[in-house]
């Protein structure tokens, strides 16, 4: 078996034609772990025993005639998502030693689907960044050129998936953080719709933006981990009520914000974007240039409303009641040293914009008047999609950069998300899809393309998604 | 430019913050701030409340039977005694 080109719905296929066990697709993973992960530190952790076990369940599940969609296939999880009895770290020092109490919800899931853990994935510590070099546990490396970051914040589950280590991922995605990472690693990333997937589980840091979604190969593979995830849930208030849905008939029309698009963005990507296009236009869809004048205003906005939730969020941690918790005479003292030593830099840096963009005096000018920003924005959006079935932009404005190229420059990072924060703004479902490469330094580096379909529309994402990759 | 007194947020956020620490985050927040500054030019009023926003409650029922998860939750705790979290004292009597 061929890892480099195998994909979820092809090892459906053999492990129910009994061509290869679980088993034997899981050691090939574990296999392939161990001659590259030391090089790419995409893993934090691999599971290698209970991974073999859950593959023998698997393997039982299909004897048996009772196989799913996921029983038997190797996935990497992103350390941010609970898995009842292991550690999830968020890739922090305050939860290095943190053991889940619970399942998440898309855990749950995945195991009545007999799917196989084969590990934990490194990320930017509690997701906050674009590169993989803020986990507190080194970076990961980009598989198609070592010296490259593989984008972030899910840059292990993304590079894991790229390099053939893991079937398919789960990341989150708060501000582009499965799109970014899967478009610098040349495979599929999709954003669900906010709510389509329970949070629960999920280590908070944007609550009204954070989703739970899939990286894989294909998009095919996305629709098949999205089918196995998605739903309601009791648990998460926010989640969407499973109601039936009349799919969308599908126009062929797709929607350029060109003015935004063109702003900022490498040439080189912008080229490998328009070859896209008009691969479409030549698959028989019509491009249409859409006028969304809130759009340049996403990134501001979306560095006041994150901040301030994670400022908020990630109060939590405090050294009381689990994680890291350093001694100290009184308990105010407690909770500042153990916050001051178990946070990385950007995360000091988010929570104390969180806390200044929230302060008394400045929550009008900053937080609320973002919140009204992102009200236009989703405007932008729902007004857009009455013309076109879905709108397109790059994934991010530049391939994948150097390690260490942007790490002590905050606004360059950020800068990295403009296209992305959209969609988590206005809540819509997004995918980032391979779209050619371009050449640097004698390396090929992947270039995504994205589309943003309407809220609840994540079959208009799979269905123009297959003409991308089929074009 | 908004002056911002990086020391008084630290405190606000319970988090310690070394000196040189300190001196970088002065440079740094302004210039972010400044950068999210652009949504001042956006002529829009306080924000009408989001159809998607509501409250969700759920119903006050089926309870699940006390002390099912306390054992679970307390093995996560830095210091326990018996069924307790051990913490600082939080209340004094003096005053100061």
């Amino acid at each position: 078996m061929d890892l480099s080109k195998l994909t979820i719905a092809s090892a459906r296929k053999s492990l129910d034609a009994k061509e290869y066990s679980a088993l034997e697709l899981t050691n090939a993973y574990l296999e392939n772990i161990r001659a590259k992960d030391k090089e790419l530190h995409a893993y934090l952790e691999v599971w290698t025993d209970s991974a073999r076990e859950e593959a023998k369940k698997a393997d039982a599940m299909i004897t048996a005639g009772r196989s799913l969609p996921l029983t038997g296939i190797p996935l990497a999880i992103k350390d941010n998502m609970l898995i009842e009895g292991r550690i999830a770290s968020s890739a922090s020092k305050i939860l290095e030693n943190y053991r889940a109490s619970y399942d998440a919800t898309a855990i749950k899931k995945l195991k009545e689907q007999g799917a196989v853990f084969l590990g934990r994935t490194n990320m930017d510590e509690f997701a906050m960044g674009s590169s993989t070099e803020n986990s507190a546990f080194g970076p990961t490396k980009n598989p198609h050129d070592l010296s490259r970051v593989p984008g972030g914040s899910s840059g292990g589950s993304a590079a894991a998936v790229a390099g053939s280590i893991a079937l398919a991922a789960l990341g989150s995605d708060t501000g582009g953080s499965i799109r970014q990472p899967a478009s610098h690693c040349g495979i599929v990333g999709l954003k669900t719709t906010y709510g389509a997937v329970s949070r629960f589980g999920l280590m908070p840091m944007g609550s009204s933006l954070d989703q739970i979604g899939p990286l894989t190969k294909t998009i095919e593979d996305a629709k098949m981990v999205f089918d196995a995830i998605a739903g309601h849930d009791a648990n998460d208030s926010t989640s969407l009520p499973d109601i039936p849905r009349v799919q969308k008939s599908i126009r062929k029309v797709i929607g350029v914000p060109r003015a935004f698009v063109q702003t900022g963005v490498d040439p080189d990507v912008l080229e490998r974007f328009n070859e896209t296009l008009d691969k479409l236009k030549a698959a028989g869809y019509e491009v249409r240039d859409v006028e969304m004048p809130n759009l340049p205003y996403a990134l501001p906005v979306y560095y006041i409303v994150c901040p301030a939730e994670v400022s908020t969020n990630l109060a939590r941690y405090d050294g009381i009641r689990y994680g890291l918790s350093i001694d100290a005479p009184t308990i105010g003292e407690v909770y500042t040293k153990t916050r001051g030593a178990g946070f990385g830099p950007e995360v000091r840096r988010r929570i104390l914009i969180g806390t200044f963009v929230l302060s008394s005096g400045y929550s009008d000018a900053y937080y609320r008047k973002a919140r009204a920003v992102r009200e236009l924005i989703r405007a932008d959006f729902t007004r857009a999609f009455e013309d076109v079935d879905a709108i397109a932009m790059p994934t991010s404005p530049n391939p994948a950069f150097k390690i260490g190229e942007k790490a002590n420059d905050p606004l360059a990072m950020y800068l990295e998300d403009i296209f992305s924060v959209t969609a988590n703004l206005a809540g819509v479902p997004a995918v980032s899809l391979p779209a050619g490469v371009v050449a640097r330094e004698g390396k090929e580096l992947p270039v995504g393309f994205q589309l943003i379909a309407p809220h609840r529309h994540e079959e208009v994402l799979f269905a123009i998604g297959k003409d991308v990759e089929g074009a | 430019m908004t002056k911002v007194d990086v020391r008084a947020l630290a405190e606000l956020a319970r988090l310690e913050v070394s000196d040189a620490e300190l001196a970088k985050l002065e440079k740094e927040i302004p210039d972010i701030l400044k950068f999210v500054e652009q949504i001042q030019q956006v002529g829009t009023k306080a924000a009408p409340s989001s159809p998607e926003l509501r409250n969700v409650m759920r119903a006050d029922e089926n309870p699940l039977e006390s002390g099912i998860y306390t054992e679970k939750l307390l093995e996560a705790a830095p210091k326990r005694k018996g069924d307790r979290i051990v913490v600082k004292q939080v209340v004094s009597r003096k005053k100061n």
